[in-house]
Order: structure tokens, then sequence, then C-alpha cells
């Protein structure tokens, strides 16, 4: 389990140093403040959705935390 | 380039937005309310929900919001119990150990007790540490009538990188009090034994390590890594495998048996990306595997058409696999008698899929309101290989369908 963490770990801080040259300026951000460009636009759509597929299916979590918090599971 | 007044405090607010907060239009002690009814129902009366939802996030000015929601969720109608069909009629003693139901021949057993509301509140305060670096710290309660759940999670984004990657990391610790109907039952005992017994508990950690990037003025994409771990009493104690004698006729029913613990590791990642006429399109993967001998996919896509006026139009295609638990079996032979054995459908092989669309209208900044219908399909091998006599002519893995209808109202006070 450790080396499979350290492994993820190595490949993430790869990715991001990849990312480096990514991005936009301060001043190019009009798209990306908008409501519906937010990564966590419509949460109460995917509270509902992480319930019903983590009482239905054997996976959850994922985008959040893979508890459930109810007794359907 | 010129700019107009409103252009300059969209840019400022959108220099200042981190990636993942909330909206930065709000201001200071401002509530923002969202409300959400949702319904829920299977095909072949099996479980129907509702489920209203209202969320309150109040701005405390400087970045700092603190959020509360409270969720009612009703349950009613049957839900499979891991039993096989028959040819013959079957009878089930119901989970308090008090009377009985029957079962036709050749129809898949429900237990029709399946009744429940669950209430649950969380609370979530969000704060700036200082430029760069945000904590939010979040507790939530659930109780049902068989069923208590506590948890509390912490989280803390910082952003880097001119606020073009924001690195995630965060906590969450839940504990579980299961109280089932008539006692928790002994594993893989004999239904009619009715060997019964007091409540019992599950902790579930997860953790969860996420970075997300501003790829260019129109698009991101996040990565999560997750794992859980849970420990305790993981056994559904409604659920039961059927012992076949040698023609498949079920002989007995005992109640299914888990392992008391599960490691699950997951990864997310997502993309999403405006196109040029402002629509938005959003792709997302999962792949899940864990202990139990589960590994999962779920590839989820929406496309969603801006229009004037505020309007849109969200279409959804959701798709998921997952393989079958090392434990799952459909039924137990005469004479087995393996450590752990579950026939909930939840734990088999299958796939599912959701189709949907979403309708919503952004009236104003304080004032949206959107309707989401879905459907949902589920399918697993109904004729097993394994399947012999009476129960090669069974369907062992009934097909699940649901529909799923929402309406969401959202506005400022």
């Amino acid at each position: 389990m450790t080396r499979v963490i350290q492994g993820l770990v190595m490949c993430t801080l790869l990715a991001a140093t990849g990312c480096s040259s990514l991005g936009v300026k301060p001043w190019e951000r009009e798209l990306l403040a908008r409501e519906d460009m937010l990564m966590d636009a419509d949460a109460l759509d995917l509270a509902f959705d992480e319930h019903i597929y983590f009482s239905k299916e054997a996976s959850s979590g994922g985008q959040g935390f893979a508890g459930g918090g109810c007794g359907c599971n | 380039m010129q700019l107009s007044n409103k252009n300059i405090a969209g840019l400022l607010s959108a220099a200042t937005c981190s990636l993942l907060g909330a909206s930065a239009q709000a201001e200071e002690g401002d509530w923002d309310i969202d409300t959400a009814f949702l319904y829920y129902s299977e095909s072949d009366d099996r479980v129907e929900a509702f489920e209203p939802v209202v969320s309150a996030t109040k701005d405390l000015g400087d970045d700092e919001s603190l959020s509360m929601k409270l969720v009612l969720d009703s349950l009613t109608g049957a839900s499979a119990s891991g039993a096989v069909p028959s040819t013959q009629v079957q009878t089930f003693t119901r989970p308090s150990g008090n009377g009985s139901y029957t079962v036709q021949p050749n129809e898949t057993p429900l237990d029709d007790t399946f009744k429940d509301t669950r209430v649950s509140y969380s609370m979530n305060w969000e704060k700036p540490i200082d430029r760069n670096n945000r904590r939010n710290l979040g507790f939530n309660v659930s109780t049902e009538y068989d069923f208590t759940s506590v948890s509390g999670n912490a989280m803390w984004q910082r952003d880097t990188n001119q606020k073009n990657t924001t690195w995630s990391y965060g906590f969450n610790l839940e504990l579980d009090e299961i109280d089932p109907v008539g006692g928790a039952p002994e594993p893989l005992t004999s239904m009619n034994a009715q060997d019964k017994a007091g409540t019992d508990s599950r902790t579930v950690l997860d953790f969860l390590f996420g970075v997300t990037q501003v790829i260019d003025r129109s698009s991101l994409f996040q990565v999560n890594l997750s794992l859980s771990e849970a420990d305790g009493y993981m056994t559904d104690p409604y659920k039961f495998v059927s012992v076949v004698d040698n023609s498949g006729e079920p002989i007995d029913q005992l109640f299914e048996s888990r392992p008391d613990s599960r490691s699950r590791q997951s990864i997310y990642a997502r993309y999403k990306k405006m196109l040029s006429n402002k629509d938005i399109f959003t792709a997302s993967y999962r792949f899940m595997t864990d202990d139990w001998g589960v590994d999962s996919n779920t590839l989820d896509f929406t496309y969603r058409f801006n229009f004037s006026g505020g309007y849109y139009l969200q279409p959804r295609l959701r798709w998921y696999d997952q393989t079958e638990a090392d434990f799952y079996r459909y039924f137990l032979l005469s004479g087995e008698s393996p450590d752990y054995a579950s026939a909930d459908y939840r734990l088999g092989e299958m796939e599912a899929t959701t189709v949907g669309v979403k309708f919503g209208r952004n009236i104003d900044e304080q004032h949206a309101w959107s309707f989401r219908l879905e459907l949902y399909e589920q399918t697993g091998d109904s004729s097993p290989s394994e399947a012999f006599g009476q129960l090669a002519q069974q369907d062992l893995y009934p097909t699940l369908e649901a529909t799923i209808v929402q309406f969401n109202y959202s506005f400022r006070w």
C-alpha cells in the first residue's frame, strides 16, 4: 500500500511539473469564473447522484469522500 | 481592448476567485439558498424515494463562508433480498422475527418491509488562511430508523502557479451505528433460527488528494486520488443467500456474511471545457478498486447548451461497470460453508447506464431553477453458467430500471 501511495504521489508531482507551463494570467479568467464553469457547479445534483449510486452500486466517492452516511449499502 | 465597468468588475472577481471556490459574486451577509426535490422510482414496485433538500450558504466576507444543509429522505417499496426464485411458493420471516411474507413461484424474492425515513444535517465552514491557502471544515449527522452516522472532515486547498494549480488534501472520518430491526443476525445462520443480537458499528476513514489545473482560458482538468478504509460491520442484516438442493430448489435461507474491513482506492479525472459558442462540455472518468475484488469504471459526459435569456439544456450520459466481489454468490450448494457469502445484487458483476437531460434557467444573479429527468438501467448476468436445475429457468439478476426526477430552485436572501 505504501508503495502504491508513493507511486501515485510521484506521478502527480511529475504531472504538476509538466503543468507549470499551463494556465492563464489573472486577467484571462472571465470564462473560468463563470458559475457554470466552476468544478463544484450543480452541487445538489452531485449529492443526489452520490446518494443514488452509493445505494445501487459497489463504488462511491472519487469526486468527494466515499463514505455514504446512510444505511442503504 | 475596451472595458466597461461591468467587465472590470467581472475580471477583478475572476482574478481573485479560486478554481474550486464558490461564486465570487455573493456579497457579505447574503444567504444563498438552494432548494431541491428528488423523486426516485424503480420499476416493478421496488424502491420509491422522495427527497427534499435545502441548503443555505452565508457569505461571511473575505471569501469566508458557512453553509448548512438539511436532507429528508423518505423510502418505501421493496428491495431484492438476495434469495433465489423457486418453482414453489416461498415464505420468509420478517426482519423483526414477527410475521412472514410469501413470494409467488418464479418471482424474485423482494423484502416488502422496506420503509425508512432519513434525516441528514451537514455544516461546512470555509475560510482562507492566507492569499493562497484555504481550509474547509465539515460536519455531518444522519439518522434513520436503524442507522446513525456521524462524520467530520477537513480539507486544505493550496493555490500555486498564479492560482492556476490548486492542490487539495482532505480526510473524512465517519462513525456508523447499525441497529438492525430484530438485532444483527449471526452471519450465515438460517433465517429460521433467528439468531440475532444487538447493535453493531463501523468506522470509515477517507483520504483525498487532488489537483485541479487551469489549462487555458476555457478549460480545466482535475485529478483526485482517494483512499478509503472501512472497519467494522459491513454486512447487510436484511440480505439472504439461498442454499439450494441438487435440483436447484432453495431449501434454506442464510443471513449473508461480509468481511469486517474494506480498503478502496480510486482515481478520478475530470475535464471541463467551454466552447467558443459558450456551450460547456464535461467528461469524467473514475477507476475504483478494492480488496473485496470489486473493480469499477465510471464514465460520465455532459454537454450544456447555453441559450440566451439564461436558459440551458444539458444532456447527460453515464456508463458504469463493475466486477463482482470475491464472495458474491448467486446461491450456495447444500453442505458448503464459506467464510463469506453475499447474494446482494450490488456486489455482483453488472453494467449500468444513465441517460438524462437537465433543463433550466439562470433568471438573474440571484434566482435560478432547473429540472432534471434521468433514466437509470442496471443489468447483470441473468443466466449465469453456474445455474442448474430449476435455477437455469429463472432470472437470477433482474434488470433494474429507475426514473430520477429532480427540481431545483435557488435564490439569494
